[in-house]
Parts: C-alpha cells; structure tokens; sequence
C-alpha cells in the first residue's frame, strides 16, 4: 500500500521507511522543517535540524523512495513554540512533543498523507499499535527504555486507526541500528536526539526570555507561610517538583526543599517538602482512546516522561478529568498526565492548576 | 513521466548534446598558442559568434560564464558602481542577491513592472536597473523596451535577466536597447554550466572571478567549452510552438477549478495555476507521485518548497501558496498535455473539494 514515512533524519525514522520499502509498500517520505535551522545551531543530535533534513533526502535517495519536504515552520511557531513560552511565563511546565505530535505531525502531516491518497502514515515512534476487539489501541513499546506512549497520549481513534509504529515492537535500540547498517543507511550510527529540538544547545530559558521577558523577571521563593527564603531569576526556570536552582531556599529548617507552585502572576516561586503534594488531580483536554468511562475506573498514571506509573482512580467529565492518586505526589502543571491499564494507553490529558 | 518543468531546466536537445560531445574530445584549451588550442578556441569563438548573433549583440561583447546567476552577478557588480540598484520585485534570486542594497520597483496583479513608478524613480541619482525579460514563475513579460528607453533618457542603465525568456521568443539586446543581458545554457536546452553575459557596445565589466584573465579580462577561468559549444548548438535552434498545449493545459486546469496567475503577456510555454484552498507543496507532491513533474514558488536547497516572492509582490494573497507552475519544454507532446490533465483532474476533484 501507499504509506507516507515521516523522515526526521534520524536513524529511527530512517529505519521505518527502510523497513516498509523492504516490504513491498509504496514509501512517500516527508520530512518537516520545524524550524529555520539557520536561527538555530545546526548542530548534529536534535530533530529536523539543517542537516538532518539532508540527512532524511539522502537515505531516502538511497532506498530510492520519493521524499519532500514540507514547510511547516509557521504552525510549529504557532503550536508548539508559542505554546512553550506562552506555558512557561504562566508558570506551567510545558510538553513541546506533545503539542508537536497534536498539531504539526499527527493533524497536519497525517492530512498530507492521505490528502495523497495514502492508506497509512508511520512514524518512527517506540510505541505499539495493536490490533483490538474494540479497533487499534495504543500500547507501550516493547522495549520499556525506548517507550513514547506517554507523548502520543492525545492521538485521537482516527488518527491511530491511520498510524503505524513499525518500531514498537523492536526489543531494543541496538536492534534499530542493526537493521540501519543492515540497509546500507549512512545515520546508522548517528546519535540519539536529545532535549528539544528547537532548543540550541538546551537553554530552553534563554528561548523564553527572548519570547516571553515578563517570564525572565526576578522575584521571591516563599515558604507555604509566606515567608520569603531567597530570590529566583525569572519564574520560567521553575518547574513544581524541581530541587535544583533554589540558592537559599534550597534548606528550610534543615528539610530539603522543592518547588510547590509556580505563582507567575506575583512572581512567586513556592516551596516546601517534597512530601507535600496532593493526592487529587485536574485534567484539562483530555482524550480517550476508550470509550469515557461512565464511572471511576482504577488504572495506573504517569505524571512525567520518566517514572513508573502509580496507581490513581480517573472520574471522567465533559472534556477534563479528576485523578485520585493513591500515594500523593507533586504534578506539574502543563505536563501530561497518562493512563495505563498495563501497557495500553486509555487516555491522559494535561495537569491543570489547583 | 510527463515533464512540464522546463523553467527549471530544459531537456538537453540532440544537437546541444552532439556539439557537447564533440568539444569534450578536443583536448587542447583555448588559450594555449599550439595547434590543439587553435582548434579549441575555434570552437569557442565560433560558438561566441553564434551566441552574439542570436541574441543581438557584438563578438566581442560576449562574455561566457559558468551560467545565469553568474553573468547576473558579473553584471550587477560591474555596472553598479557609483549607481543605485532598482529591481523588479519579481526579479530571479540569481538578481536579488547580487545587490546588498536595493529599491523594488513594485509590478502590477499581473506581474508586470510599473514603469510610471521607475520614471519617478529614476528621476534621483544615477541608477542601475534590473528588469527580467520573462519571469521563471508565471512567465509574465516585462516590458523591457519601454524601460530601455525611459533609462536613456535618464541616463540610467539597464540590465536585463534573459534567461527565461532565451530560447522562448525573440530575444535581442540591441533591439531592447538594454545595457546587458544574462544568458543561461540549459534553460534554452543546453548542457547546465555554461552561460553568457551580453555587453552593449561602450559598457564593460569588472571580473569578478579574477585568475587568467580569459574572455578579455571579464572573466578567469578556463571556459567550460563543451558545455559552451553545447549552449551556442541549442541557441540557434528554431523552437517548436508550444503555445497550443500550454492553451489546452491551461484551459482544462481552469475547468477543475484552477486560478491562472500572471496575465495575457506571458511566455508561450508557462502557465502559473493556482488551487484554492490546496496547498502548492501538497499539488506538486500529489502531481509527482501520478508522474507528472511540475515545481512551485523557489527550490530551495534542501528541496522544500518556500512561498513564492513572485505572487507575494503581485498581491496574490493566499493563492501565493497555493500555485504551481506548470511550464512545458522544447520536446513537450499532446501525450503529456493529456497525462497532466489526467492527473490535474484527479488531484483537483480529490483535494478541491476536501478545501471548499
């Protein structure tokens, strides 16, 4: 069948349309510029950097696929990067992936593809598709290490039901490079990207203070009774459960501290122990990848990218959801909160403020 | 695979490819004093009086490049000292960047320069104008002659960017009456990496590309001679009327819903096509992928489609990124009308309706 690759340049994507061209389908490769490249550093190591879309034409060239690539620079700056500084100087902790994958990947690019007549899009995401009663389902990756589920938590049905993720079933990075060097693709042995990819260098604040200078203005970190213990330097370096960049706040009454709040109206960063997180939960753009369930349903939450699900009750409204934890925790506004039945995803959504 | 792309490049002709043939036996190089150079620079020299015949110009004044956004640079730095630059504002890359400064003169919703406006202009310090003979995009032309003569009277000089329009129509720089002209090889259907700058009688350029002193000191380097031998066999060729398939190309495009931008005045085998609500990157892919090869706005280098600074200065709003430029070359035939209509159907009743 027809189906559109997304090429990021990197050896994980590389492999996907490698494997699918190996299999007989027809591979349209399509590779996004994010970003103007120039601005940023071009390093080697981050997504759909200047050399990575090089990178992208010439393993496509190699596999002898068709392969273009597509401007969406001016949605990324509006979904995603706008998105991140706008989150941060209102004190939340944003997901860029998340919103990547919502708007430029999974709405845009998915439209492209079957606005020229594919039957499917893959990605070289390390999540699974799997085959239910009830349609596709999304599942955790094979390889735990690699997992992506919990940034693909907004992935509607429709788009799910179009998806393919040829590499979550792949028992390990080693095993993708394998199959790289295998088909003679020269990213075989090209490093992992890491942080953000429009992020030079992963000073994510500088980007905020140059979009957003209200988020770069200094203030006071407060004790949760109003005491001031230090100052900060702009609320953007901040995120709820974070230890690091404290100064004098960092010790209390001899107790490690951590952020509580980020209060962006007043500028104010709040601390105390860590063990002062709540056990209730607010959820706003949620999706299901289930029916929405009538009634609570216990299941398990990943509040951040990496750490193993805790066990919650999920009471879904009209549009958000409440979460129940059974063991409080300290959740970061902006961030995604996702729900696992085992390996499969039901559904997430973002942290809201209390 | 039917190609209407010629304004990217032309298909090489026979006769192009059997003089290039020829010229990469002759091992001598121009300017050596022995026999094999004789030989070799008698290719040249021919080659250079062809060239200088075709296009209206004296031997002597015929300079030859590595292409056209060579000779628009040797141009523009050489008649541009102590001048303003003034430019169309739909003026080939190969131009815009070879002035660091510039004035745009604004053009028309067809694209055509105001020449009201270059009057008013002109009527400040001395100036260099850069006005291109038929436009890569919609094939638009510029009245030339016209601005030709309101230089003079100004005392202005005009460069002129031929390299669409080569090959195309008439194309002759003393009939301008411009300063200077800029040829490329393979969009006349040529081999790529030749191309020539034409030199009015009295005006003379600096080299830019210093080293040996060849082609009168205007330009070093030893000149590419098969790809220039190949460059004078397709410029004298008479080219085939190409006018009623780009008709009956434009005319079924407009029947799935097509908007053609550009005016009446435009080249013979350029139609720029607009699709409402489609994007151009989507069209070009869609149309690629059913095997017709057709290109929008400028080819950048990693091969993404960039939004057209042609139908942004003709105030073409969002149908700026919504156009494709369908532009067919010397060997185009009804069967490749017929496979773009096809395709051009299909792609219309698939996506149009998806946009309304």
């Amino acid at each position: 069948m027809r189906i559109v690759a997304a090429m990021s340049g990197g050896v994980d994507s590389s492999v996907v349309a490698g494997l699918l061209h190996e299999a007989g389908h027809e591979v349209v490769g399509v590779t996004l510029q994010l970003y103007d490249h120039g601005a940023a550093t071009g390093r080697r190591g981050a997504c759909c950097a200047g050399q990575d879309i090089h990178d992208a034409r010439n393993v496509a060239d190699r596999l002898g696929i068709p392969h273009y690539v597509i401007d969406a620079q001016a949605r990324f700056r509006s979904a995603v990067i706008d998105d991140f500084a706008d989150s941060y100087a209102a004190g939340q902790t944003p997901v860029p992936c998340v919103r990547c994958n919502m708007s430029v990947k999974f709405t845009d690019l998915l439209t492209l593809a079957r606005d020229l007549g594919a039957e499917a899009m893959a990605t070289g995401h390390y999540v699974r598709r799997v085959e239910g009663v009830g349609g596709p389902e999304l599942h955790r990756a094979a390889d735990p290490a690699r997992d992506q589920s919990w940034f693909l938590f907004a992935t509607t049905h429709d788009q799910l039901a179009f998806s393919r993720f040829p590499l979550g079933g792949m028992p390990g990075k080693d095993a993708v490079r394998g199959h790289a060097a295998r088909l003679g693709l020269a990213v075989s042995a090209k490093p992992d990207s890491q942080d953000i990819c429009f992020v030079p260098q992963g000073s994510y604040a500088d980007l905020v203070a140059r979009l957003r200078p209200d988020a770069n203005e200094a203030g006071d970190i407060m004790s949760r009774d109003g005491r001031v213990l230090g100052r900060h330097a702009g609320v953007a370096r901040y995120t709820v459960g974070q230890q690091r960049a404290l100064g004098a706040a960092s010790f209390d009454a001899g107790q490690r501290q951590a952020v509580l709040a980020v209060d962006a109206g007043r500028r104010r960063i709040v601390v105390g122990p860590r063990t002062a997180g709540g056990d209730r939960i607010r959820l706003r753009e949620v999706n299901w990848l289930i029916d929405p369930p009538a009634l609570p349903i216990c299941c398990t939450v990943k509040l951040r990218a990496r750490e193993t699900p805790q066990p919650a009750a999920v009471v879904a409204t009209q549009g958000s959801a409440a979460v129940q934890l059974d063991t409080p925790a300290l959740a970061a506004p902006g961030q995604a909160c996702v729900f696992y039945d085992g390996d499969r995803v039901l559904g997430g959504g973002f942290i809201d403020r209390e | 695979m039917a190609y209407l792309d010629a304004n990217a490049t032309e298909p090489l002709r026979p006769e192009a490819r059997a003089a290039l043939l020829a010229a990469l036996d002759l091992m001598g190089n121009p300017a050596s004093v022995h026999a094999a150079g004789r030989a070799a620079r008698r290719v040249l020299e021919d080659a250079r009086t062809a060239i200088a015949a075709r296009f209206g110009a004296r031997v002597e004044n015929v300079v030859f490049t590595s292409g056209g956004t060579e000779a628009n640079t040797l141009a523009i730095a050489g008649l541009s000292a102590a001048r303003r630059v003034i430019i169309g504002a739909t003026e080939h890359d190969a131009v815009r960047a070879a002035a660091p400064r510039t004035e745009i003169l604004p053009v028309d919703a067809d694209g055509t320069a105001d020449l009201d406006a270059l009057a008013r202009s002109l009527a400040g310090p001395p100036a260099l104008v850069c006005l291109m003979l038929a436009n890569n995009e919609t094939g638009t032309l510029q009245p030339v002659a016209n601005a030709a003569a309101l230089c003079r009277r100004h005392a202005a000089l005009l460069h002129v960017d031929a390299v669409q329009a080569a090959g195309r129509m008439e194309t002759s720089l003393a009939a301008l009456g411009a300063n200077s002209m800029a040829l490329s090889s393979h969009k006349l259907g040529g081999p790529k990496g030749a191309g020539a700058l034409l030199l009015a009688p009295g005006y003379e350029v600096a080299a830019v590309i210093r080293g040996g002193g060849q082609e009168r000191g205007r330009r070093g380097g030893t000149p590419a001679l098969p790809c220039i031998a190949g460059f004078a066999a397709a410029a004298t060729l008479p080219r085939p009327d190409l006018r009623p398939m780009r008709d009956a190309a434009e005319a079924h495009a407009i029947r799935c819903g097509a908007v053609v931008l550009g005016g009446n005045h435009r080249l013979s085998n350029t139609t720029c096509l607009a699709l409402p609500g489609v994007r151009a990157d989507t069209q070009v892919i869609a149309l690629d992928l059913a095997g017709v090869a057709v290109s929008a706005g400028a080819a950048c280098s990693s091969g993404k489609v960039a939004r057209s600074h042609v139908l942004d200065a003709m105030g073409a709003g969002a149908l700026a990124g919504e156009a494709i430029r369908v532009s067919l070359p010397w060997n185009a035939g009804w069967h490749d009308v017929q496979a773009f209509g096809d395709a051009y159907g299909a792609m219309a009743a698939r996506l149009a309706k998806r946009a309304a």
